[in-house]
């Protein structure tokens, strides 16, 4: 099973963690176009490799917390607040 | 060579050595007019749909790994067309008609077993939405039919249907021509009789990059095994779509994530339908083999790892046995996952993309095996002809921003 840091309460087992999908996606303005807020809603980057995501503990301390994890081999690169920007690196 | 009882009993006079392969393994030509990127059911079948129906024969499928080696050789093999939407119902049940005439098409025997596929319904609310199921199935001119909770008993003996189940079975429904099919065949028998109009079937021959023309259009593929040119190319390759996409410069409204199946030992027939559980996310069948294929929920995170979580493969197994208890004595086998494409409507893509001759089929999802004919014979349309085949007008790109979405409910069948 995988494990996921939690900011908070340390490693826990992953069935105590919901995904929230992937993290820093700009909200376009009013005046955005079909295009812009279609890509919005639904284009992803969806990587193979590192991938910025949301996660929350939601059967443990229930925070939000951002993580960037690998798709393919699943490993935990780094973990950081909501509010902050991405790391480097991915 | 024809396969046929005659040559079987010629194969066995011959002490098994008058068998040829069934494709040949050619060396990538330079050009060709048509590349398809995937050699799972898919890309196979837009290849045959291409030589047979458009004579376009000068037409290499490129595969990463071995065929159907993804999604093909890894779902739990159903076939159905028990869909909500006017579009979805004509484009899966044109697919369900094309596999009844398969077998005999391809000389290949598919196993396609019609032995029915029946939907449990747990809660009042369930027998509900599966009256306006049915209903919807009707309207699409498919078959259906509400069961009542001793229909299905009759039909399944060893489902516990007694009040003191955990989950009690209320009634449910079914769709009488669905079933299975063999699912390897289905790529080997594609495979070969493409490769008998004279397809170039290449392995183990991945697509590293795109080669671009004047007008941004793209005129060949960089692969691990050289540069191979062409006049346009299809992609089919399910859960790697975004990852090709990416190589081409433009983004997919897809998520790869993994799916988990896994089989038991085999036992002797105990199970004469197909059965899905929507209530308790759980579906399984008997193959002929005797083993039981379960299938499970999606894992909710972006995955690209062929493998899937223990807790929901725990999940799956305790749902299976409050539906089937006697199960509980049999082990399992294997167990694996596909990276199946999903997108927010759970409706598939077939047609154009941002960049000019280059051209895709996916984001089926988790339901891709029960339409290879239909994504094959619509994507060999838009290749040969550049507009798209009538059954896959509604499932363009351009939905996503346009907003008119297919949101298809039923797509899975279970919730994921």
């Amino acid at each position: 099973m995988m494990q996921l840091p939690c900011p908070w309460c340390g490693v826990r087992d992953e069935s105590e963690f919901v995904c929230g999908g992937a993290s820093h996606i700009v909200r376009p303005g009013l005046s955005a176009s079909d295009a812009e807020w279609g890509s919005y809603l639904f284009f992803r980057d969806n990587p193979k490799g590192p991938l910025r995501e949301r996660w929350r503990h939601a059967y443990g301390c229930g925070q939000w917390f951002n993580l960037m994890r690998d798709t393919l081999t699943h490993q935990v690169l780094s973990v950081y607040p909501m509010a902050e920007p991405p790391p480097a690196g991915g | 060579m024809r396969y046929s009882a005659l040559a079987l009993l010629r194969g066995a006079l011959s002490g098994g050595r008058s068998w040829q392969p069934a494709w040949r393994s050619p060396e990538p030509k330079a050009a060709y007019d048509v590349l398809i990127v995937g050699g799972g059911g898919h890309g196979l079948a837009s290849a045959y749909y291409l030589a047979r129906n458009h004579g376009v024969r000068n037409v290499a499928v490129l595969e990463r790994g071995w065929l159907g080696g993804g999604n093909t050789g890894r779902n739990t093999t159903i076939v159905r067309s028990n869909y909500l939407y006017p579009e979805s119902a004509r484009l899966y049940d044109f697919s369900l008609r094309l596999y009844e005439g398969l077998s005999r098409e391809l000389n290949f025997n598919l196993m396609l077993s019609q032995r029915g596929l029946i939907d449990l319904a747990h809660s009042r609310h369930d027998l509900d939405s599966m009256a306006r199921w049915v209903n919807s199935m009707h309207m699409n001119g498919i078959d259906a039919r509400l069961l009542s909770r001793e229909e299905i008993a009759a039909r399944l003996p060893l489902l516990d249907v007694s009040p003191e189940a955990r989950y009690p079975v209320l009634g449910g429904f079914e769709q009488p021509r669905g079933g299975t099919a063999r699912h390897d065949a289905v790529a080997w028998g594609y495979a070969r009789a493409a490769d008998a109009l004279g397809v170039d079937i290449v392995q183990n021959c991945e697509v590293t990059g795109f080669l671009r023309g004047g007008h941004g259009e793209v005129t060949g593929v960089t692969t691990s095994r050289g540069t191979i040119r062409a006049q346009r190319i299809g992609l089919a390759a399910a859960g790697h779509s975004s990852v090709l996409a990416a190589l081409a410069g433009f983004r997919l409204p897809v998520t790869s994530y993994a799916l988990q199946a896994m089989v038991s030992e085999p036992v002797k027939p105990a199970l004469d339908a197909v059965v899905l559980s929507p209530g308790t996310g759980a579906y399984l069948s008997q193959s002929d083999k005797g083993e039981m294929v379960i299938g499970a929920g999606l894992d909710l995170f972006a995955s690209y790892a062929q493998r899937g979580s223990f807790a929901v493969l725990q999940g799956v197994v305790a749902a299976t046995l409050a539906l089937f208890p006697s199960f509980s004595r049999l082990k399992l086998l294997r167990q694996w996952a596909g990276n199946v494409d999903v997108v927010h409507d759970s409706s598939p893509i077939i047609g154009p993309t941002p960049v000019p001759e280059l051209f895709i089929n996916c984001g089926w999802g988790t339901g891709g095996f029960k339409a290879i004919p239909a994504g094959g014979w619509t994507l060999a349309h838009v290749l040969a002809t550049g507009r798209s085949h009538p059954l896959a007008e509604p499932f363009q790109l351009e939905r996503f921003h346009s907003g008119r979405l297919i949101d298809e409910a039923a797509a899975a069948g279970i919730a994921h």
